[in-house]
């Protein structure tokens, strides 16, 4: 993939990278050591780098600083390969995410198989400042490269009779290790309403901090919708289907009292491990109140007008 | 031959080897208990505690204080099948090691997970049934752990052999505690299901070890092969 106009360094100054970096330390140090004192700092330099002119949309109410490069390329929940976090990078070094090649198909009038290049090339991926809030109450803020999901289902016409897209990821136990285990319906698949994959805010990302997308953040190409658990945003998508009919999708195959289809943030409806009320952002160590609709209710809380959320969760 | 359900020593260990392994079992059960907080205290220094140190810390210890919990539930066992009663002495130094944990773990929730926010953490304890659980295991252990002494041994009399029949269902229950708070589903057993099963079947093999019949069946079973 080609580099993206916008380089890293203006997203992130390389001293506020550093002192992050020295944060976590601290953060280690405190998390070692039991000393009880230290809770509910909040790193202080957080300065106003959002200000840049890449963010998108204007953050919601307090100064969300992108985590690292290294934050973000070294926590992820993938559990084709591990459900350990940490382990994810080391196990997804060597899994190619070049070439890659998304087949779009169903309920459309042009169905098509397109791959990454071809689609940078047609879509010209920009960059967008997500906040991910995952469902283990935990979030970072994440400058991804990517382009509106919309732009794609445009170009393959969804006939009259599509409402759902369901996206499909890779199986193949022996590249995959997580997937020789048989706890879970591989292989990944997930959902979303029409127009909710129509929303501005939807992303098909194919890059991070203007370089590459690494495999282990769903390289070739992933979906990011910031107003849901993280888990709605698959990894390493090969196929995106239309349909007449609400998708399955993996989570809540497992424990569908706990993953509903929608999953949007929402710190109203509770979840019977994790309080949805509050999240740690990666790299500070007191807690934030969680938002509705993780702070991007302006833009889609109109998808859901009349909409029971208790029960659609 | 022995009657019925009572252990013998085993006469037929030679006194050298008992003495040697009688010295050398107490550094071991200690070696035990701390390996944890050494393995943490290398996870440190060799920035092993993930970005998310708080969360990796607090479920670090609850696996801590499950596993001592498991090897401390597992020295009567042992003796049943090894003959060597030796061990049976440092059963209250192992579930001292499981409290300790089980306390760091508490510690880790409420001082750096939830910064003492009290009424957060009321809010939690009455709607998640995994931390409910956890607490009534805490809650026995805490007693355990504090009755563990000798002078309360005496004290109590018959009743501390009551009291401290409990760690099974502390067991039990930090088992139950493990599986809801992964994620994963006991109804559908899929998810991040697998270790808290093995645990559980572990636990279960272990209670089966101690029934009076299974008991007696191992003993002899034991002493036919080694007679
Ligand atoms: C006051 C009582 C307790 C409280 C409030 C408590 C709290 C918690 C919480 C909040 C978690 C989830 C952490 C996370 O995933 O973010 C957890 C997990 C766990 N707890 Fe506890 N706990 C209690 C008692 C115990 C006891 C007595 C034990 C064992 C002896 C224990 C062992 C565990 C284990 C094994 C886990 C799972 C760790 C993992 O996911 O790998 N807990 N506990």
């Amino acid at each position: 993939m080609k580099k993206q106009s916008i380089p890293s360094s203006e997203i992130t100054p390389k001293s506020l990278y550093l002192s992050r970096r020295e944060f976590m330390k601290a953060a280690g140090v405190i998390a070692g050591g039991l000393t009880l004192a230290a809770c509910g700092i909040t790193p202080d330099g957080a300065g106003d780098i959002t200000g840049s002119t890449a963010t998108f949309p204007a953050a919601s109410d307090s100064v969300d600083t992108p985590n690292t490069y290294e934050e973000i390329t070294n926590y992820n929940n993938y559990y084709e390969f591990t459900t350990d976090k940490t382990g994810v990078a080391r196990l997804a070094r060597d899994f190619k995410t070049t070439p890659w090649a998304v087949e779009v198909y169903g309920l459309v009038n042009k169905p098509a198989t397109y791959d990454l290049d071809t689609l940078v090339k047609k879509f010209q991926p920009e960059e967008r400042i997500y906040r991910l809030r995952c469902v283990e109450a935990w979030s970072m803020v994440i400058p991804w490269v990517g382009f509106p999901l919309a732009k794609l289902l445009a170009d393959v016409e969804p006939t009259s009779e599509a409402q759902y897209v369901r996206f499909e990821s890779v199986f193949d136990p022996d590249t995959f290790p997580g997937q020789t285990q048989p706890f879970y319906p591989w292989p990944y698949q997930e959902g979303l309403r029409l127009d909710e994959a129509m929303n501005d805010l939807t992303l098909l990302a194919t890059g991070l901090y203007g370089g590459e997308l690494p495999a282990q953040n769903g390289g070739g190409l992933r979906l990011v919708v910031p107003w849901k658990y993280g888990f709605k945003s698959i990894k390493a998508i090969l196929k995106i289907e239309l349909t007449s009919k609400q998708p399955d999708t993996l989570w809540s195959a497992i424990a569908p009292n706990e993953y509903g289809f929608y999953a949007n943030v929402n710190p109203q409806v509770d979840h019977p491990r994790w309080s949805q009320r509050t999240e740690r952002r990666i790299g500070e160590t007191g807690r934030r109140d969680t938002l509705m609709f993780n702070g991007y209710g302006e833009e889609v809380a109109y998808l859901y007008d009349g909409m029971d959320l208790r029960k659609n969760y | 031959m022995e009657h019925k359900g009572t252990l013998t020593p085993d006469k037929a260990r030679p006194a050298a080897l008992a003495i040697s392994g009688r010295k050398l079992l107490r550094p071991f059960i200690h070696l035990l208990g701390l390996l944890p907080l050494f393995h943490l205290a290398f996870l440190w220094l060799t920035d092993g505690l993930t970005f998310n140190p708080i969360q990796f810390v607090e479920q670090f210890f609850g696996r801590a204080a499950l596993n001592l919990l498991v090897v401390s539930l597992a020295v009567t066992p042992l003796v049943t099948l090894s003959g060597w009663r030796q061990i049976s002495r440092h059963r209250r130094a192992l579930g001292l090691y499981a409290f300790l944990y089980f306390s760091l773990h508490f510690l880790t929730f409420l001082a750096l997970d939830y910064a003492f926010d009290l009424r957060e953490i009321l809010r939690l304890v009455v709607e998640k049934p995994f931390i409910i659980v956890g607490v009534l295991a805490g809650l026995i252990l805490l007693v355990l752990a504090f009755t563990s002494f000798k002078v309360w041994m005496k004290r109590m009399g018959k009743n501390w052999q009551r009291l401290h029949k409990l760690v099974y269902l502390a067991g039990g229950l930090v088992i139950l505690h493990y599986a809801l708070a992964v994620k994963g589903s006991l109804a559908t057993l899929s998810g991040d299901i697998l270790k808290p099963l093995l645990m559980g079947a572990l636990v279960a093999l272990l209670l089966i070890l101690r029934i009076p019949a299974v008991r007696r069946f191992v003993i002899r079973f034991r002493q036919r092969i080694f007679a």
